[in-house]
């Protein structure tokens, strides 16, 4: 078993980057792909070789599957790592590799197939024993169907898009009139986002944590989690501040929560990365809400507490390697928290593209600033605004807010607006520094408000 | 012929927009034949980085000579005839229309035929045959018809 001579990134941004310096640790030549319009970027400096794809949008280059497959055959590479987003969940794009006999750096096409459709993960999840929200085990018929199922597990209720992603589409139903106004439209809504107009009905937790665990499988089946991280602070449904480990979390807390995770991991024979998400109710039941089947924009916070490379972990996992860790040889140090910078109008969350005049990204000890972005580069209106993550790893949870706060206070963005004015508040915030929130601490808090 | 005829004829095409002339006379052929736009590139494009400033390059120079550059529409091999055993599609100074097909990008073990978009005359080939091209890379330099 060796390890690639060298590997396609299918990716842009920080991503591509992260996953660039990965490859050279490791000795792996790397090739990444781009756009037209990202011909100077960071990635494309870096890697030792690069690849024109195609034209700026994104359906024509960094979705366009013959393209990348042909730009992994031109180079020779023998694996291809797709990063997020893009064509990291389509199953198709890992079908479309092995064929061109190219290792797809991720799990399987059909544990993306079971991970895109949420009742049929459910169901799976179900069976084995493990705790979901309660609600339809496949998606309604129709809007009887929804009504007879809303009733059964009491309002308020949530529509899900069956095929669904990233919150969209997602509807909150609070009463039986709600309800009859709602299916249609968020039936209408999944089959323009998705192509399919599934939908099916969980019970509405409102007082809830996003929780979520990291795991790593080889090819036998052996797996590890690598921890919990809370992702709770979001806005509709998106991510912004990701920590772990979760505050109020101990090793009884993190042995269940994990133990769980790797049960249903187990239970759908994953492979490679992934990552269990779950929700955590106001009297600390754990539910299984879904799974996501590759790397994550927060990975970098488990790294911080674990010292484990999740993206190094991925590659030599993808090369037919055993783990090389055991449960117990993980440890949790410390505490870590991640900001995702995006270029956007802090008040009203509007994209801000144009040019990046001035960039000076924050450092020293224990902050890490995972970045595409330096002074003269034009953020495109293409692709979606993230630029930049700030990590940070404190001795404790306290510690990591101090050093938070002063790492985005010395970022130096100038010529585009950014979310860091919008974080800073959320370090200010009382609820937030005493870890008494929920998914709803935008709504309720006045940082959120405008 | 005598050679101050030919230096004559040199002589005479200089200060002219004409880039290449031939004479057949009872037993002797003289073709004379000039390649200004060609002298101030000479740089064979390489995929990846090389390639991108090679493309910024030949449009500059394909600019000012008006010459239209044909692009490469996919990544791919590019290949000049239809098959190794068969004869190049074409060749520099061939003629060709709006339509016929210059080359071939194989991508994903399909042959995708590359149609000329001007009619003209080749002026020159960017690519060996045989190497990887990228999205938007350059293939041709045309001279469009008047």
């Amino acid at each position: 078993m060796h390890l690639f001579k060298k590997i396609l990134i299918a990716n842009r941004g920080e991503i591509a980057v992260r996953i660039i310096r990965a490859c050279h640790e490791l000795g792996i030549r790397t090739a990444v792909v781009y756009s037209d319009i990202d011909r100077n970027t960071l990635p494309v400096r870096l890697s030792d070789e690069a690849v024109c794809i195609g034209p700026a949008p994104s359906a024509q280059s960094y979705l366009n599957i013959p393209a990348i497959i042909s730009a992994a055959e031109i180079t020779d590479a023998e694996a291809v790592h797709p990063g997020y987003g893009f064509l990291a969940e389509n199953p198709q794009f890992v079908e479309a590799c092995t064929a061109s006999r190219i290792t797809f750096i991720g799990p399987s096409a059909e544990n993306i197939r079971i991970g895109g459709n949420k009742s049929k993960a459910r169901q799976i999840m179900k069976r084995k024993g493990i705790p979901v929200v309660p609600g339809s085990d496949r998606p309604v018929a129709d809007e009887e169907d929804a009504l007879k199922t809303a009733r059964k597990i009491k309002f308020p209720v949530i529509l899900k898009p069956s095929a669904g992603g990233g919150g969209k589409g997602m509807r909150i139903v609070h009463d039986e009139k709600d309800l009859r106004q709602m299916y249609q439209m968020a039936q209408r809504e999944a089959v323009a986002a998705f192509g399919n107009g599934d939908l099916y009905i969980e019970k509405y937790l409102s007082d809830i944590r996003h929780i979520e665990v990291q795991i790593l499988a080889d090819n036998k089946g052996n797996m590890v989690h690598l921890g919990e991280r809370d992702c709770s602070i979001q806005r509709r449904h998106q991510k912004l501040i990701e920590e772990a480990p979760f505050i109020f979390s101990n090793p009884k807390f993190r042995k269940k929560i994990g133990d769980i995770a790797i049960k249903a991991a187990k239970a759908m024979k994953y492979r490679n990365a992934g990552t269990i998400e779950f929700i955590l109710d106001s009297s600390n039941h754990i539910y299984f809400m879904e799974i996501n089947t590759r790397i994550q924009v927060e990975h970098p916070v488990t790294e911080m507490i674990t010292n484990v490379d999740i993206i190094k972990e991925q590659i030599k996992l993808a090369a037919g390697l055993p783990l090389s860790l055991r449960q117990e040889d993980i440890g949790f140090s410390g505490h870590s928290i991640e900001c995702r910078v995006n270029a956007e109008d802090p008040e009203r969350f509007l994209p801000s593209p144009g040019t990046v005049s001035l960039f000076i990204p924050p450092g020293g000890q224990g902050v890490r600033t995972d970045t595409a972005a330096f002074s003269g580069w034009k953020v495109p209106a293409h692709y979606d605004s993230l630029i930049a993550k700030v990590i940070v790893h404190g001795r404790d949870r306290a510690e990591a807010i101090v050093k938070m706060r002063r790492a985005l206070r010395e970022f130096i963005i100038e010529g585009i607006k950014t979310t860091i004015p919008f974080y800073l508040k959320i370090l200010d915030s009382p609820d937030f520094i005493s870890g008494n929130f929920n998914t709803h601490f935008l709504e309720k808090n006045s940082a959120g408000d405008k | 012929m005598e050679l101050d005829e030919i230096k004559n004829l040199i002589e005479l095409l200089r200060d002219t927009d004409i880039t290449e002339i031939q004479i057949e006379r009872e037993g002797s052929k003289l073709k004379i034949k000039r390649e200004k736009f060609l002298s101030s590139f000479d740089v064979a494009p390489q995929p990846g980085k090389t390639a991108a400033q090679a493309a910024e390059a030949e449009k500059e120079v394909a600019e000012e000579q008006r010459l239209v550059t044909l692009t490469s529409p996919i990544v791919g091999i590019f290949h000049r005839a239809p098959s190794p055993e068969a004869n190049p599609f074409v060749e520099v100074g061939s003629r060709v229309r709006k339509g016929q097909v210059l080359c071939i990008v194989e991508a994903m073990k399909l042959m995708n035929e590359i149609e000329s978009d001007t009619d003209g005359i080749i002026a020159k080939i960017l690519v060996e045959n045989g190497q990887p091209v990228e999205y938007g890379e350059p293939l041709f330099l045309i001279e469009p018809a008047q």
